[in-house]
């Protein structure tokens, strides 16, 4: 490793912060990243501010506002290497719901002032706007993940980051199918994995926290969903969560409008 | 053929525990019956049963108070034998040189007891024999679970709605490769298990659990319990020429169809308990002193499969389940001399769109014919 630590900085857009909140969560692994790497932007944790250029730079949030556009063509310039972390960052997020609506009416009724509100009409992804090097999917993001994809840089090596079906997880960890066995919606086999399977471990069906996997047939899943009794208003609604804008999810969503 | 009653099955268990066995029998969790460790036979699924159709599993409720009276579950044996996950081992940086250190756990893993192994599971359990320990290669961490396992197989007194073992020639009387054998019998007054032994392990065991010799009557009913199994298959597969009726149609329009309907989620390769395919992480702490090796289930359906320097062999999903149902089919049998498939029908319930295999090699077979046919009448 160099003699320098590597400086990490970590941005913020529009987001409920609670990416970033796990990896303050990382607090044991924290302590042994802080040692390793100089974490020298991070106004979420710290007053402290040390200027550009980054080695890595952390982003979670949408871009949602044409200020945001200019500061992530800013924050590109600025960071070597650019990761998203989290639904917003890569896909959007759950206010990107607001694509499928009109904006400008939403202003009306939510501001006393709305001229004041400047708004692009959609919540776009970082990668969007710019050359994104790697996204950490997940809503939120899982910290182990995150430390993963940290390290694999630092070593300049690939991240362990699967991008297969939720239910593999579930498989691995000897759950038992609740699709198959109780009968209840799982978004899984179109899921990408991240979470460790979170809701199906807790016999949950599966929502789609980690957006679509690599090669997600939603198709599929919906048409043996309906055949089981779902309307497609419910599958419109199950398809449009925080992974709402992300392609495969998107369209899926619109075929049941 | 002896007869232990079955309030003497407690003492069966205890007698491996006492042996240093890790017991793993059938056991109830989350609405399925799945393979734990047992303690006592009050940890069996005593009076359940499972319907199966594809896509869909059920427990029900069984009249009497059976302890193998379902199917095979979710899970398979391949779980204890070859985990899902494994640490190979760990790399230690000592200054200018490394030290490499073997896992504990691969070197004196569990030694196991199964209780309730199915003719189809013992056959596939053979066949992962073929793959983890031939005479090319042996996987070290398979090898120790399997030569210190301790077979209780028993033969299947009803069938499930997606088995096919008979079709497959696995099934449903075990044959050979087992310590104990046992068939319950259970109604009209008596629940005993007819129990045969198949080692010297078995004969060993059994002098501790209290038999009687069985006579021709009693091994008779035994016998016709396994017979009438036979008739109720779920399923069926033609397997006549099933090896070339794969090769021959690697452009049927079919795999279009496949394609369309599987989601690639990989549930089927990993229920499949002759699947074997597993891929290797390595993972380096922050200091990049210490690095670990895992081995972990993978699958030909996920997209990383196929990934080499240059591409992805099998980007397409039509390629991968095809991948996947003409190695099992077909190809295997060149590899290893014997089908892939043992007919448990895991791959048909544990679908989430219900894709079964049967209908899909049933569907080709179908298609193939046609084509033929359109060829000869040279339409
Ligand atoms: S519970 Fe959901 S994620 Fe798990 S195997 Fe079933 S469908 Fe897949
Ligand atoms: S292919 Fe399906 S039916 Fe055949 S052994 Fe595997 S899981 Fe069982
Ligand atoms: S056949 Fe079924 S279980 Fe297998 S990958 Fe396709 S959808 Fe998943």
């Amino acid at each position: 490793m160099n003699a320098r630590k590597p400086k990490v900085a970590v941005y913020k857009f529009a987001s409920c912060d609670g990416c970033q909140l796990s990896l303050l969560d990382a607090e044991e692994e924290l302590l042994a990243i802080a040692g390793t790497i100089d974490i020298s932007y991070f106004p979420e944790a710290s007053r402290r501010m040390v200027r550009g250029p980054y080695d890595i730079g952390l982003v979670e949030g949408s871009v949602t506002t044409p200020h945001d556009v200019e500061r992530i063509r800013a924050v590109r310039k600025e960071c070597r290497t650019l990761i998203t972390i989290g639904a917003c960052a890569t896909a959007g997020g759950i206010q990107a719901l607001r694509n499928w609506k009109d904006v400008k009416e939403f202003t009306r009724i939510v501001y006393a002032n709305p001229e004041h509100i400047s708004t692009l009409d959609r919540s776009l992804p970082i990668g969007s706007f710019v050359h994104v090097d790697f996204e950490l999917r997940g809503c939120p993001i899982n910290k182990f993940q995150l430390i993963e994809v940290i390290v694999a840089y630092l070593h300049k090596r690939k991240p362990n980051i699967p991008t297969h079906s939720v239910c593999i997880d579930c498989k691995l960890k000897g759950n038992v199918c609740v699709m198959v066995a109780n009968g209840t919606p799982c978004l899984g086999p179109v899921t990408h994995v991240g979470c460790g399977a979170l809701c199906p471990s807790y016999q949950r069906g599966c929502y789609g926290c980690y957006g679509p996997m690599d090669s997600a047939n939603t198709s599929a899943l919906s048409a043996h969903m309906i055949e089981h009794g779902a309307t497609k208003h419910e599958l419109m609604l199950m398809f449009r969560g925080f992974n709402a804008y992300a392609e495969a999810f998107r369209r899926e969503s619109d075929s049941h409008e | 053929m002896f007869i232990i009653q079955r309030r003497d099955f407690d003492i069966l268990i205890s007698a491996l525990k006492q042996r240093g066995y890790t017991v793993v029998g059938p056991a109830v969790r989350d609405n399925a019956i799945v393979y734990d460790e047992v303690n006592s036979a009050s940890d069996f699924p005593v009076g359940w049963t499972d319907e199966q159709e594809k896509a869909t599993y059920r427990l029900k409720r069984r009249a009497d108070e059976a302890l193998f009276g379902y199917s095979v579950g979710p899970q398979s044996w391949k779980r204890f034998l070859f985990p899902s996950h494994v640490k190979l081992l760990s790399v230690v940086k000592k200054g200018k040189t490394m030290e490499i250190q073997s896992d504990a756990s691969n070197e004196k893993p569990p030694q196991y007891a199964f209780i309730g192994v199915r003719s189809c599971e013992l056959n596939a359990i053979v066949i992962q024999d073929k793959v983890f320990m031939n005479e090319q290669f042996s996987d070290p961490t398979y090898v120790l679970r399997r030569h210190n396992a301790f077979i209780v197989a028993v033969n299947c007194t009803q069938s499930g709605g997606t088995c096919f073992c008979v079709s497959m020639n696995t099934g449903p009387r075990v044959k050979g490769k087992f310590d104990l054998a046992l068939t319950e019998v259970v109604g009209n007054g008596v629940h005993h298990f007819v129990a045969e032994v198949g080692s010297d392990k078995g004969a060993e065991v059994m002098k501790e659990v209290p038999h009687k010799n069985a006579d021709a009557s009693g091994a008779g009913v035994a016998e016709k319990l396994v017979d009438a199994t036979a008739q109720h298959m779920g399923r069926t597969m033609n397997t006549d020429g099933i090896k070339e009726l794969l090769f021959n149609n690697i452009d049927s329009a079919h795999w279009d169809d496949v394609a369309r309907r599987c989601l690639m989620c990989a549930n089927c390769t990993m229920v499949c308990p002759t699947c074997f395919c597993s891929t290797v992480e390595d993972a380096t702490d922050l200091s990049g002193d210490y690095a670990e090796r895992w081995r972990r289930w993978d699958s030909c359906f996920t997209m990383d499969f196929g990934k080499v320097t240059g591409g992805n062999f099998r980007p397409s999903s039509k390629a991968r389940y095809r991948q996947w149902m003409t190695h099992k089919l077909a190809s295997w049998i060149n590899q290893f001399g014997a089908s892939g498939c043992v007919g448990c029908g895991r791959c048909i319930t544990w679908c989430p769109v219900g894709i079964d295999i049967t209908a899909e090699a049933e569907a080709l077979r179908k298609n193939s014919v046609r084509i033929e046919a359109e060829h000869s009448t040279g339409v």
